[in-house]
């Protein structure tokens, strides 16, 4: 490992410690008086049972859909493994409405219903707040848990295949070791995204039974002034985040298979399983994500033939020039961190420290940089670079979660040749470690470009009035009672995220994985 | 178009450090009022052309946050007015010190209640009300009690997170007193859920998940003068309605405190007001002509004892409504 290589990953370190420990710190020493109330006891219990619901359930239902989607050649299955990227990508407003003009009280479900004489759905409580976390998480958790099946060398399918394994054997062979490695980390990516959420949260919990510690930290810093009270409740988080991530590391075992030719993964077994199972599970999911994203697009289109929003393009380009920053930053960050804790002997405890992030309050964060930097400069002039470097940073974890193993993979599988033929530095890198994480860093930076398009948490504090994005015009929009133009926003935001989600993606998959 | 990126990247966070021929008055205040439909960019054009300034807006969040973020900056703000206040927040504000004292009393001023102040000046107010499709519903609850008894469903804010939410939290408790937790009690059953927002529960009512939505008396207008929907009514309660005054101040750290003087006199001007009916959806505070769509809308008399609350009260109401709807 070059000494280079090593200054960046504790560069990378460093940036999130200071999104992490130092808006937290900032916000303890502005703070005047600072009480944990008593209240905030229900709320800490409800973040903790849906998030965990949240990651049970959509890791449970991730297992089979990835299973059939790694065993399953059909028309359409490279659209269907790119569009599972994009409900993630969906700001929370548009997730919401989308949810309910299928799940609704008036929506398609309840129409249907009520068609055949039954009553409507009512979703709202816990079941509408999993619903949607589901609807988020259950595709990025498939997505997770299918790079692990595609990561098995296909000669092992073939081989297994061969011997005509029984179906135990072959399950404990081939995949429970993928299992292994991959649904500890998922459930813990699921959980953690699960807990801070909030606006979500609210609109379809159905009252204040339904409070996170998000909310709460929110109340807090708005309302209260509590900043003291804020960082208390922000370290509660970060506490959970860490037990959450350790219990995961202790669970996660990497797969190990041995290197193969790296020929496409072909699974030779589908005949033990019935085929209208798979084709089942595959048309539900379809169903259940699809259905809401239909429903963006036909408001969205309404929206836009009505007329489109004078600033939309200038809109458009100053949140493409944030994503495409934010990328190229969060890419050089994660594979230096990648790069380096996967020689690391203490690389998971650097990962459980980045990790971390995703369990950080985004507006502690915005609070936090704002009492720093404002005794130096006015925050405003530094509104793009901070939100560029703060989308950046909170794709980190999700980017170096799904680097890791790959990088792990292709030093088990090649690094011993590498060393042989002495390879270091940056030739090691591009000619061996590259082209063996590919399909991984390829669905890495498509999640950071489209997160860094959508996000909306810490721009508000910085933004001055001139700039806007898309996801500020979307909520000016609907503050004015535009809501048809709202729509409208909302489908060029979300078909942007997207296109850049695909187009890195499908990048990293072209070699037909 | 690359080229138009960096430059669009780079014009806007450089803006403010170029040189500016003429003095700048700086205004914090909330996302809607400057956006292309609200009245920030009309008001700009009107005061630029008589006060020989350059006015800026700054969107600093609305109401609550408004005032956070001035906390957090303390004297080393930029602005010089803030713009969004509201009457549930005056008390707490005052308390804090950051605000000058107007160097004259506002002129012309028509509100529906006694208004006397040596700091804040009234921008726009409303009533806070229930709004319904009125081409769906008949049977009309005309208070609280009324609709907790019904089983019409309905969509709030959360008083923690909104300014109308906490307005509601405000009005039941201003209505019923020690009675307003059972009234709450009563409504549990109704409420469909709660929002971080207004845009989210409006929107959720829009597509249909609810009877009824809080929002203003004059949301109605809005749909008819903009989209000629006559369909929307707001529901008149016997109780009488909560008001929202929506104020402005003058930081007391200003460094443009002329100027932010002629801006505080500036708002109760015609040509500030005439702007607001049909921008902000709101009414005006003085005695100018409103729109055609604004005389159908119901004129409610304003609840007792909501007007101006200490910071305490405003407290207790808010957990009392958090105790009342989680059990």
């Amino acid at each position: 490992m070059s000494g280079a290589g090593k200054a960046f990953g504790i560069g990378a370190l460093l940036v999130v410690a200071l999104l992490v420990l130092a808006p937290v710190v900032a916000l303890l020493a502005r703070a005047e008086t600072s009480s944990l109330s008593v209240s905030a006891w229900p709320a800490i219990r409800f973040t903790l049972l849906q998030a965990s619901l949240s990651a049970l359930i959509s890791v449970a239902l991730a297992i089979p859909l990835a299973r059939a989607l790694s065993r399953r050649r059909f028309f359409g299955r490279g659209v269907m493994v790119s569009l599972l990227g994009a409900p993630f990508l969906l700001p929370s407003i548009v997730a919401v409405l989308s949810l309910l003009a299928i799940w609704g009280r008036s929506g398609v479900v309840s129409d249907g219903l009520a068609r055949l004489g039954l009553g409507g759905l009512d979703i709202y409580g816990l079941s509408g707040v999993l619903l949607a976390h589901v609807f988020f998480n259950l595709p990025l958790a498939t997505r997770m848990i299918l790079q692990g099946w595609q990561a098995v060398p296909s000669e092992h399918f073939r081989l297994a295949a061969m011997l005509d394994l029984a179906p135990r054997a072959r399950f404990a062979l081939l995949d429970m070791p993928v299992l292994r490695g991959a649904v500890p980390s998922a459930l813990l990516v699921v959980f953690m995204l699960c807990m801070s959420s909030f606006a979500v949260v609210l609109a379809l919990g159905g009252g204040p039974k339904a409070s996170t510690i998000e909310l709460a930290i929110y109340q807090a810093l708005r309302f209260e002034f509590d900043l003291g009270g804020a960082a208390q409740l922000a370290m509660v988080q970060l506490g959970f985040g860490l037990i959450a991530a350790m219990l995961a590391f202790r669970f996660a075992k990497v797969a190990s298979f041995g290197g193969g030719l790296g020929a496409m993964v072909q699974d030779f077994d589908p005949r033990r399983w019935p085929r209208w199972l798979d084709a089942g599970v595959l048309i539900l999911a379809a169903l259940f994500v699809g259905l809401p994203l239909g429903a963006i697009l036909i408001k969205g289109l309404g929206g836009l033939f009505s007329g489109m929003a004078a600033g939309l393009l200038g809109a458009w380009l100053v949140s493409l020039g944030i994503a495409l920053v934010s990328t190229a930053l969060a890419l050089m960050l994660a594979l230096a961190l990648a790069f380096w804790i996967d020689l690391e002997a203490r690389g998971d405890r650097i990962e459980l420290f980045v990790l971390l992030l995703l369990a950080a309050s985004p507006f502690v964060i915005g609070t936090g940089l704002f009492i720093l930097i404002n005794p130096f400069f006015s925050p405003f002039r530094l509104a793009l670079p901070i939100t560029a470097l703060v989308n950046a940073a909170l794709s980190l974890p999700l980017m170096l979660r799904i680097l890791r193993p790959a990088m792990a993979r292709a030093r088990e599988n090649h690094g011993r040749i590498a060393d042989g033929l002495g390879l270091r530095g940056r030739a090691r890198f591009c000619h061996i470690t590259l082209p063996q994480i590919r399909p991984e860093l390829g669905f890495a930076t498509g999640l950071a470009a489209a997160l860094s398009m959508g996000d909306l948490g810490v721009i508000t504090l910085f933004a001055p009035p001139d700039m806007q994005t898309l996801p500020l015009m979307m909520y000016r929009q609907m503050g004015s009672y535009q809501m048809d133009a709202a729509a409208g926003t909302a489908l060029i935001l979300v078909a942007s995220s997207f296109g850049l989600f695909y187009l890195f993606d499908k990048g990293g998959r072209y070699a037909g994985a | 178009m690359k080229k138009f990126l960096i430059a669009a990247a780079f014009t806007l966070p450089l803006s403010s450090l170029s040189a500016q021929p003429l003095p700048e008055l700086t205004v914090y205040t909330y996302d809607s009022f400057v956006s292309d439909w609200g009245p920030g960019p009309q008001i700009k054009t009107a005061f630029e052309a008589e006060c020989g300034c350059t006015l800026k807006f700054v969107v600093a969040g609305d109401g609550a946050a408004l005032l956070s973020r001035l906390r957090l900056e303390g004297a080393r703000s930029d602005a010089d007015v803030v713009l969004g206040l509201d009457n549930a927040l005056m008390e707490q504000a005052r308390d804090l010190g950051l605000f000058a004292p107007l160097a004259a009393a506002p002129q012309n001023l028509a509100l529906p209640v006694a208004w006397e102040d040596d700091i804040f000046v009234p921008y726009d107010w409303g009533y806070l009300a229930f709004i319904y499709d009125n081409t769906k519903l008949s049977e009309l609850p005309n208070s609280f009690a009324a609709l907790a008894d019904s089983d019409l469903s309905i969509l709030i804010q959360d008083p923690r997170a909104s300014t109308p939410g906490l307005g509601l939290a405000l009005w039941v408790k201003a209505a019923y007193g020690d009675g307003a937790a059972d009234i709450w009690q009563g409504l549990s059953d109704n409420i469909v859920t709660v929002t971080k927002g207004w845009s989210e529960s409006y929107g959720m009512f829009l597509e249909g998940e609810a009877d009824l939505v809080l929002s203003y008396t004059t949301s109605p207008a809005y749909h008819l003068i903009a989209e000629q929907d006559a369909g929307k009514s707001a529901l008149e309660f016997s109780e009488g309605h909560y008001m929202q005054i929506e104020v402005a101040a003058k930081l007391a750290s200003s460094d443009q405190a002329a100027l932010a003087d002629e801006f505080m006199a500036f708002i109760t001007t015609d040509a500030f007001q005439q702007v607001i009916p049909e921008t902000n959806w709101m009414y005006p505070v003085t005695d100018i002509p409103l729109p055609d769509g604004f005389s159908s809308l119901i004129q409610p008399d304003p609840v007792a004892g909501a007007l101006f609350i200490p910071d305490a009260a405003r407290k207790a109401a808010v957990d009392e409504w958090v105790r009342a709807l989680s059990r």
